[in-house]
């Protein structure tokens, strides 16, 4: 670009768009700094180093690409080698992604070098223009709104109008309504029960064992599924489908501890257990992670997710955490010397909702 | 005998007086396949478009990467949907991967393993698609903070913000249900606490928790929702947005910074063609570059390790991708508050952290460009760029919202710093309790003081000069230092900005008593806001005191 098109725009030359630059201005506007050439400009071998530098980038873009098909028919997709800090890596993968990443840089890096050694970087101006038409252009398009109105005959007859924004405005419901009509099932009471009731077995998940109370030993942690939720009779052809199982891991997973009796605190905790052996419910009541870490010297229960605790001693109440409600406890007793539900669980397990209650 | 044909001496001519001007081509013709073209669709009248100037900028290139990840993620999202199988059907493992051979896991899982595993070059393409999605989201989050800081958000472009907002929301929900998509243990862990969120939501929680998972969770829908949401319904949108978003920055022209020759009227850079062409288009291929080199080299989401999801179980540590980290973090940082009206269950620690908060923090974003137009009762079109200094205010309340959103981002791994740092994590988590409201404050304070204080030394630039670092000593013994009078491009470039006085409030009766019914008045709680916003800025230089100044140039100023 010659210098003269720059000078074109000096703050002057007050073009139609013209914005008012505010009562402010300070100094009038320099306009551009002249330009300064690069070496690449004035230096012929400059400017051939620059090429240089740009077609290798572009031969080593090739070769990239050439480097990824040999290597994707010719090395084996299981090679595996060990590289210095990286560690053990699958070399196939590696080389792929570094052959590819080579074709592609190639040509990036070789483009934009082109362009900022060799293509011109003298600074060019454009104007800019108002956004807003001129009056004239409004009154035109004022006059053809107003003239399809009319020739519409809407001046005359709003009803039109009226029940056609009504119909238009309403015609999307049908189609909304049967997507969310077919969405899913209401909740009914879903969330108020899991599958526990009185006299299921407590297996141990994932095998399938049903639990005798001498197998629960001071200060084990066993994750509990009620019976026909775990192990072989869970495969069967009468067993629960794969979702069936899913929907009881994610509602009536339990923890089953002994604690010594002596540290349990309330009543309703005691009564509901068997020698200390405590059973509650592994669905976080915050947002529903499993409480999956015990603390075996306090009795705390943490939720990995948002680490709220939980006081096994004190009938699982949140000592810490966004968590409000306590987990619910799993009432067990024994029958033909096994660990059986002596009930469901008399509260919703997991996460709080609307109708909840309390 | 020759003759010599009618008309070739005008051509031979023109191409003697062309060499002597551009050297070569003189007469350039258009290459067949656009004749082509141009005859069917008029391509040539189009071509003016490759004149169009771009202002260059390094923070300009924010959006582009945006853009190119969001293109990344399009090609290597494709080639991942020829193996994906979006189903939560149960089927026993028998692919190449030993350790997980005779497992029970969904298809989705097991078609994950075996993009990974067993096709080849698929693990690549699945960690470039990975770290495009979290580069994609970074991208447009820096691109946002370009566009606030520097105020180019104003009149005319608010409805691009307007765009901007939607498509960073949206962009996090495309990046959480795509990595919901492979059912291993993380991403069920994730899809676990958006049941729950969903639930805590009052009155209808549960209704949309069983319209979303097709009934109880976790249902064996929601993958294959998640899919749809994710390969059509939500790139569909992004693209058609990114268009428009696009578009309205070619019909806009781009913003430049102020500077000697930029006005705003017109817009000073390099040509689309071929400038533009090479650098815009190369670095597409930089930015599709370096993300091979990070899935070639920097495994992320190992999801073998985590293996398939069972609601039973967890990983300590599990976090989700760096976008939700601050949801996460206000999530775990939030007491448990519940309440309890009339059998109706209110979940505060759930409700207020995941969906007011987010419905807080893009509102604010989306109305902020009118808001700002309102306190300053500015109506002009801006197409040059503020320098952050010189809009206080708002560079204060962009860090206030900065290092609020990092404190609940480093909420959101409380766990990781306690065990990493060995404190105590509710030690963390009670300080970023009290942190997250107190640190915003004291971040707004600070940085508008620093932004006055960068304004006071502009003013100071543009009547003193700057310091020479020579020391004089005068006859009588007097030490000076004298200044240097910076150059005009400078002080133009230091005092091109306009000023806003703030507001003042229009009196509710005119001098006769009369009630004013004015459509532009200014209430007294307008006038005060605009004075918080504006009221503070140090003045800029008037012309007569940079007269003043110059004219005591030479008098060197007394050191004290």
């Amino acid at each position: 670009m010659s210098d003269d098109q720059i000078a074109v725009h000096e703050p002057h030359a007050k073009p139609t768009t013209y914005v008012e630059p505010g009562p402010a201005d300070r100094f009038e506007n320099p306009g551009l700094p002249p330009h300064r050439p690069r070496r690449a400009d004035v230096d012929d071998a400059a400017a051939k180093r620059a090429e240089r530098q740009v077609t290798t980038l572009f031969g080593l873009s090739i070769l990239g690409t050439l480097g990824f098909i040999v290597a994707y028919f010719l090395v084996d997709p299981n090679l595996r080698a060990s590289i210095l800090v990286i560690g053990h890596v699958n070399l196939y993968h590696v080389i792929l992604g570094l052959t590819m990443a080579i074709s592609l840089l190639g040509i990036g890096l070789g483009a934009v070098h082109w362009a900022k050694t060799l293509m011109p970087d003298t600074e060019i101006v454009e104007e800019r223009h108002l956004q807003a038409s001129d009056q004239e252009a409004r009154d035109e398009a004022a006059g053809i709104l107003s003239q399809g109105y009319r020739s519409a005959q809407l001046h005359r007859r709003p009803m039109l109008l009226l029940t056609a924004g009504g119909a238009l405005g309403l015609f999307a419901l049908p189609m909304a309504l049967q997507v969310a009509g077919g969405l899913g099932p209401l909740p009914g009471d879903t969330l108020n029960h899991t599958v526990w009731r009185k006299g299921m077995k407590l297996l141990i998940d994932p095998s399938g064992t049903p639990l005798t109370p001498e197998m629960v030993t001071q200060g084990s942690v066993i994750h509990v599924l009620p019976e026909g939720f775990a192990g072989e009779s869970s495969h069967g052809e009468d067993g629960p489908s794969a979702l069936e199982i899913m929907e009881v891991k994610a509602t009536a997973s339990v923890l089953l501890v002994r604690l010594n009796p002596e540290l349990i605190q309330s009543q309703k905790q005691r009564d509901w257990s068997v020698d200390g052996i405590v059973a509650y419910s592994k669905i976080c009541t915050h947002v529903g992670c499993p409480v999956a870490l015990y603390e075996r010297q306090t009795h705390h229960l943490l939720c990995p997710c948002h680490q709220s605790t939980f006081d096994m001693t004190n009938d699982c109440e949140v000592i810490f955490g966004p968590a409000k409600r306590p987990l619910p406890q799993l009432p067990i007793t024994v029958e033909d010397g096994y660990l059986v539900a002596a009930d469901g669980f008399a509260e919703p397990v997991g996460p709080s909702f609307w109708e909840r209650g309390e | 005998m020759t003759t010599i044909p009618q008309g070739a001496h005008a051509v031979r001519d023109q191409s003697a007086a062309a060499t002597e001007t551009t050297a070569d081509d003189a007469d350039p013709k258009l290459p067949p396949p656009v004749v082509y073209l141009d005859e069917r669709f008029g391509v040539a009248k189009g071509f003016g478009l490759f004149k169009k100037v771009f202002p260059d900028h390094w923070s300009f290139l924010l959006g582009e990467i945006a853009l190119y990840s969001f293109i990344v993620l399009l090609l290597t999202g494709i080639f991942l949907t020829i193996w994906f199988r979006p189903s939560m059907a149960e089927i026993e493992y028998q692919g190449s991967y030993e350790l997980m051979r005779g497992l029970h896991m969904s298809q989705a899982f097991e078609s994950t393993l075996q993009i990974s595993f067993d096709v080849r070059g698929g693990m690549l393409v699945r960690q470039i698609h990975h770290w495009g999605a979290i580069l994609f989201m970074a991208a447009m989050t820096a691109h946002m903070l370009r566009v606030f800081f520097t105020g180019a958000f104003r009149k005319p472009r608010e409805l691009n913000w307007l765009i901007g907002v939607v498509l960073l929301s949206l962009g996090m929900i495309a990046g959480m249900t795509g990595y919901s998509l492979p059912d291993d243990l993380l991403s069920g862990t994730g899809l676990r606490f958006t049941d729950g969120a969903i639930r805590s939501i009052p009155l209808v929680g549960t209704w949309i928790e069983f319209f979303v998972f097709g009934g109880e969770y976790p249902g064996d829908m929601i993958i294959a929702r998640f899919y749809m949401a994710h390969i059509l319904l939500l790139p569909a949108i992004l693209l058609g947005l990114i268009s428009a978003h696009m578009a309205l920055v070619v019909y806009h022209k781009h913003t430049q910074f102020p500077g000697p020759g930029r006005t705003e009227n017109n817009v000073v850079g390099y040509p689309l063609f071929p400038v533009y062409m090479a650098k815009a288009g190369g670095f597409f291929f930089i930015v599709f570059g370096v993300l091979i080199l990070m899935g070639a080299t920097m495994s992320i989401n190992q999801v073998w390790l985590y293996g398939p999801y069972n609601p039973a179980q967890v990983t300590a540590g599990s976090q989700p991708d760096w976008y939700m980290g601050w949801v996460e973090g206000a999530v775990r940082i939030m007491p448990g508050w519940e309440s309890h009206w009339g059998g109706t269950t209110w979940s505060w620690n759930i409700f207020l952290p995941f969906a007011v908060l987010m419905g807080i923090f893009y509102t604010a974003l989306a109305v902020w460009p009118f808001v700002e137009a309102w306190l300053t009762g500015d109506k002009r079109p801006h197409h040059i760029l503020d320098r952050p200094r010189n809009a206080p205010t708002r560079t204060a309340l962009g860090v206030a919202g900065m290092t609020f959103y990092g404190l609940m981002w480093a909420g959101g791994g409380n766990d990781i710093i306690a065990t990493q740092f060995n404190v105590s994590l509710n030690a963390v988590t009670y300080f970023l309790r009290v942190a997250v409201f107190v640190g915003p404050v004291i971040a707004f304070i600070i940085t508008k003081r620093l932004c006055l204080s960068l304004q006071r030394a502009d003013r100071e630039r543009v009547l003193h000069g700057s310091e020479s670092g020579i020391i004089v000593r005068s006859p009588a013994g007097g030490y000076s230092e004298p200044h240097v009078p910076i150059s005009n491009d400078e002080a133009f470039a230091l005092t091109q900005h306009r000023q806003y006085p703030p507001l003042e409030e229009t009196p509710s009766h005119d001098e006769h008593g009369v009630k004013t019914s004015d459509p532009n008045k200014v209430s007294g709680l307008r006038a005060r806001l605009s004075a918080w916003y504006t009221g503070d800025d140090i003045v800029k230089p008037t012309r007569d005191e940079i007269a003043a100044s110059h004219h005591h140039e030479d008098e060197p100023k007394q050191l004290h």
